[in-house]
């Protein structure tokens, strides 16, 4: 059965056609059922969910419309939502309620969206395939013995499965484009400073950002419209007018140059992948577009500069979990040693890593070496990226090298890092990426075809203008919608 | 800059984080690995580079000095791991840092 999208059941909300209370209450009965196995959600707000349906009615019934009326929104757990348990997964934030709401969320909710309730997510947004949550265990949709991807694992895997019809991700280096090409949805990371990071619990502050995961790109436009834009709170979001996505969305790509990637030729990957994104690139040339060789010479340095920048800011925003003011507190013989206490027992081993590669990075006789050569490294990855965009539109590649893998197949920390080196690049240069699904391939080994998805970004700032080149990639293909599936739930897992 | 000689038990120590004998070889041995990685970086030409702190350019962002409400403060210490009236309890600080 194809799921409405949320510009359906807005429009069917706001006609009086539904009730927002109807769709929620049926929202949290397919939680009910489904979630014991997906495991997407940490924590479900059902009473929140049941106010605001009632309010968005009652207003629809005094005449009033929403863009989002009744639309089922899951967030990532590390955005606050006052009164909500917020627990970026850790066991050091376990317990502890907001005491105010996150801009991006705000402005969804006063959109008529629907909170239905926090997602699972990589601890601290800190890993690609939502195994490193301290609260809960998330699987893929299409096949159980998979991870969904990271970290917003949580948000993708509620979306796939048909448990909310929006969702809310964040990304530092790839975490809303890669779990959304595992579970064949839309992941879409805005530039940098387009949308508030208040009340995003901080990793690594120049790179995160948050974005939109939906079933159509479409949905994903309205969104990111919703959300972007300055916020007082957030003095990195950029003051200059959005120039709204939705009625950029186009049927073809006549005139549009789409840059192909020199270093990330497809021969790298397994056969059947392979295929499905020569495939994926002769659809864009079919709608319309002309194919460039573009290139990113530093592109490779991407995984290593990343793994110096994200962790040194990481290791900085961190440091306020000290068990003073907030969420647990282990009590030492004395003050140092409750700090060390606290810490040791509230974060597991990938944060602890990334904080002790960070704290290194940043250490006297070490941070010219390696924190400062990497922002310079960074500086490169930029300018590549500025002139790769002076010959294209959008760059076209792979979100990632495979489809999801098997959970603890990456139990080395430097192979799990590796998963990320399709979408790093476009977050150090802040530009705006998307995934879109793009077809599907069969792991060796398995019986189950998994969906894979095809990577566009674009320019600082050109939103509009890739969000209507991946919707018309999307509505020519649609590899999405081709499955549907809670048919795949039902027999995935199954073993 | 050679990689895998990573001092864990001292970097743990600025990073505030206990860690077990155990803790500190398997860091050790991962914090190594993943050095060896970056250390590709080197043969990056940067020394003319400028260091890109943020992608945006973004200069100081001001606003005025006006008061605004801020988080009420039952709410906020409603999340403290111990309080005592309206204070957060803390451990004692003086002399007793090493």
């Amino acid at each position: 059965m194809p799921r409405d999208t949320a510009l359906e059941v807005a429009r069917s909300v706001n006609a009086g056609e539904r009730s927002a209370l109807e769709l929620t209450r049926s929202a949290l009965e397919r939680i009910a059922e489904r979630d014991g196995e997906i495991g997407a959600y940490l924590t479900l707000t059902g009473d929140l969910a049941r106010a605001a349906a009632e309010r968005v009615d009652a207003a629809v019934r005094g005449g009033a419309t929403f863009p989002l009326a009744g639309v089922g929104l899951a967030i990532k757990d590390n955005m606050c939502v006052t009164t909500t348990r917020t627990t970026c997964a850790s066991k050091i934030l376990d317990g502890w309620i907001a005491p105010y709401t996150a801009t991006a969320v705000q402005r969804l909710l006063d959109a008529g969206a629907i909170p239905l309730g926090k997602t699972n997510l990589d601890e601290f947004a800190m890993g690609s395939s939502c195994e490193n949550s301290a609260l809960g265990k998330t699987v893929n949709p299409w096949d159980r013995r998979r991870v969904p991807g990271g970290s917003s694992g949580g948000s993708v895997a509620a979306v796939a499965a048909g448990e909310a019809t929006i969702a809310l991700g964040s990304d530092t280096g790839g975490s809303i484009r890669e779990p959304a090409a595992f579970c064949n949805v839309v992941g879409f990371k805005p530039t940098y400073g387009r949308v508030s990071r208040y009340g995003l619990i901080a990793f690594a502050s120049s790179l995160d950002q948050i974005g939109p995961i939906t079933t159509t790109v479409a949905d994903a436009a309205l969104v990111y419209d919703l959300m972007a834009g300055r916020d007082p709170m957030d003095a990195t979001t950029v003051d200059r007018a959005v120039e709204p996505a939705l009625p950029g969305l186009r049927e073809d790509l006549r005139g549009v140059r789409i840059g192909i990637v020199r270093e990330f030729g497809l021969e790298k990957l397994e056969p059947e992948v392979r295929a499905v994104y020569e495939r994926a690139y002769a659809d864009l040339e079919k709608l319309g577009a002309e194919l460039v060789e573009v290139a990113l010479p530093t592109a490779d340095y991407g995984i290593a500069t990343y793994y110096l920048i994200a962790p040194a800011e990481c290791s900085s925003n961190l440091a306020r979990f000290d068990g003073m003011r907030y969420g647990l507190r282990v009590e030492g013989a004395d003050v140092g040693s409750t700090y060390e206490q606290t810490r040791a027992a509230g974060f597991g081993d990938e944060v602890k890593r990334r904080i002790l590669i960070g704290t290194y990075a940043l250490s006297s006789g070490y941070y010219d070496a390696y924190y400062v050569r990497a922002q310079k490294a960074r500086t490169l990855i930029a300018a590549d990226f500025a002139r790769a965009f002076a010959a294209c539109d959008a760059i076209a590649c792979p979100a990632a090298a495979s489809p999801a893998f098997e959970f603890a197949a990456k139990a080395d920390p430097v192979s799990m890092y590796l998963m990320d080196y399709y979408t790093i690049p476009m977050s150090l240069a802040g530009v705006p990426s998307l995934s879109v699904p793009c077809g599907y391939a069969t792991p060796e080994g398995s019986e189950l075809p998994m969906p894979l998805g095809l990577e566009l970004s674009g320019p600082l700032f050109a939103e509009r203008s890739l969000l209507g080149i991946a919707h018309a990639y999307e509505r020519a293909t649609l590899h999405a919608r081709a499955r549907q599936i809670p048919e795949i739930v039902a027999t995935a897992g199954a073993k | 800059m050679a990689s895998g000689d990573i001092d864990v038990a001292y970097v743990a120590k600025l990073a505030r984080i206990a860690l077990t004998p155990a803790e500190i070889e398997k860091f050790g041995a991962q914090l190594g690995a993943l050095l060896e990685h970056v250390d590709a970086l080197a043969a990056l030409p940067v020394a003319d580079v400028a260091a890109t702190a943020q992608v945006i350019a973004q200069s100081n962002v001001m606003r005025s000095d006006t008061p605004v409400p801020s988080l009420d403060r039952e709410t906020v210490l409603r999340g403290a791991p111990q309080r005592e009236g309206a204070y957060f309890r803390v451990p004692r600080i003086i002399g007793e840092v090493t």
